[in-house]
């Protein structure tokens, strides 16, 4: 009982910091939504016993990839909210036929799969289970990415010394 | 009595009223002693006229501070610049809940979650909001300058600081702090402790984490989000009365967390250096006070010792000296215990 209230109330947090995110006009308000999301969105792992995918999830997205945004925006400094609208332009129908596209493909997803799907085991989030996956049956596909994100690493600091 | 105990009802919230009860009732004290020490090391009295030998001063500044006026300058974002206090102080309190303070596991921690040393990292990297938001809020370009500061400090110390975390992780086998200490405790004692593990691996480990641990705090000599000489005073300079001791209490209460934390990862936490009788007749709780108050002597020791880093020092250290120090360690560390297998 005590579980699905808790349950309720993530979320509702999720959808409404969702739409937060894209509806919100002020660019800093509009992260911090998604840093809620983020929270909220750890607590619904903590359901599913992940415990390692939550503190994950806070440690990686809201901890360190949300301040990074947010050093960004302030950086940035992107002026009032309303200089950064556009008017008259095709973008504004196009994104809402992609987005109501997209919600028909999930919902249609959704709906076909719901009475096939198998709850996950207990403890597929746990610290074991993900370093047992990890360094085991998916070691070669983890140590690839980790080169990917070296090689993109590289390629960042090669693009900016340009210009030092 | 026993009975009460096992009701989880009655023993989760008394934990919790004791270990934050604990933290907010040190942070007073903290500022008494630090004013006190910082005095005695600079061959000054420090406050010594309010109650005896100034003990009383906390109080004083408390109602002081309580009823000051509360300024709210022109033109800050009211909803965010309201919400960064509460956003520093609630994950600094948050903290302290996986920290066994004794051998008793009724009453500390609050919870001995398995991903323990995790949780402790995601609420520490999460202070860094409630600075960066209230520089950028306050409309002001100095706080703005010391709360990106801020946030480019404690990314640039948080890995550092969880590589050194890592070999400690490696030692153990788990991420659970009440089994930390239990890995720590041994018949050699002092020596067992996971600071003198692998000498100088271990010792190595500890240096990573306690200048870490000094910047993640922004305590000098790494206070540059708050560098008076350059930016008044960083990302509170616009904050007044209870906002602002709210922000002060936080960077206290912050100290008495990772101070915690150095005991319990390094120096075995409750656990008594030498395992013989004068030593174990003090209970395993008055240890762990007795080494947390070391390192918060440290803390203020090395804030009347060294001056500030430049800038530049301060991410040059973090980055090209504390960070590969730390990956080499760790490798070792890995190393030896693959050998030992």
């Amino acid at each position: 009982m005590f579980g699905q209230i808790l349950f309720a109330i993530m979320a509702l947090v999720i959808v409404v910091t969702s739409i937060g995110v894209v509806a919100v006009r002020n660019p800093v308000r509009s992260a911090l939504n998604l840093v809620a999301n983020f929270f909220a969105l750890a607590v619904l792992y903590l359901f599913l016993y992940a415990q390692f995918v939550a503190a994950v999830q806070i440690i990686v997205y809201a901890g360190a990839i949300m301040v990074l945004f947010l050093f960004t925006i302030m950086l940035l400094n992107l002026g009032s909210p309303s200089e950064l609208s556009e008017r008259g332009e095709i973008k504004r129908p196009v994104t809402w036929g992609l987005a109501l596209l997209f919600v028909i493909v999930l919902a249609g997803g959704v709906f076909v799969r719901l009475g096939k799907a198998q709850p996950a085991a207990d403890d597929l989030g746990t610290v074991q289970m993900v370093g047992k996956f990890l360094f085991t049956d998916w070691v070669y596909p983890f140590e690839l990415t980790s080169i990917l994100l070296l090689i993109a690493i590289v390629g960042a600091i090669v693009m900016a010394k340009r210009r030092l | 009595m026993e009975e009460l105990l096992s009701n989880a009802w009655i023993v989760i919230p008394l934990r919790i009223i004791i270990v934050v009860g604990f933290v907010l009732t040190a942070v007073p004290v903290l500022t008494w002693v630090e004013r006190r020490v910082l005095a005695l090391m600079q061959i000054r009295k420090g406050p010594n006229r309010v109650g005896p030998a100034g003990l009383l001063q906390p109080i004083a500044d408390g109602i002081k501070l309580f009823f000051k006026e509360d300024v709210l300058p022109e033109r800050v974002d009211r909803f965010i610049y309201f919400l960064a206090p509460a956003g520093f102080l609630i994950p600094v309190l948050c903290a302290p809940a996986v920290i066994p303070w004794g051998p008793d596991d009724r009453l500390t921690p609050i919870a001995d979650v398995n991903i323990g040393i995790l949780f402790l990292l995601a609420m520490t990297s999460l202070t860094v909001y409630g600075i960066v938001l209230a520089g950028w809020s306050s409309n002001n370009k100095y706080s703005l300058l010391g709360g990106l500061r801020a946030s480019a400090q404690t990314i640039s110390y948080e890995l550092a600081m969880g590589l050194s975390i890592i070999s400690v992780v490696l030692l153990t086998g788990s991420l659970s702090m009440r089994d930390m200490v239990l890995n720590q405790q041994g018949g050699l004692g002092l020596l067992n402790w996971h600071v003198f593990r692998f000498f100088p691996l271990g010792l190595i480990a500890t240096s990573i984490f306690l200048v870490a641990m000094l910047a993640e705090t922004n305590r000098a000599p790494f206070d540059l989000p708050e560098a008076e000489t350059e930016l008044i005073a960083g990302y509170h300079t616009e904050y007044s009365s209870m906002k602002f001791a709210m922000f002060f209490m936080g960077e206290y209460a912050s100290m008495v967390t990772i101070s915690a934390v150095m005991v319990t990862l390094f120096f075995g936490g409750w656990l008594s250096p030498l395992p013989f009788a004068p030593f174990t007749w003090i209970p395993g709780p008055l240890w762990f006070l007795i080494k947390l108050g070391v390192f918060i002597y440290f803390f203020i020791w090395v804030r009347a010792t060294l001056p500030r880093l430049r800038y530049d020092m301060l991410m040059k250290l973090g980055w090209l000296r504390l960070l590969p120090a730390a990956l080499v360690n760790l490798f070792l560390v890995a190393i030896i215990l693959w050998w030992q297998k």
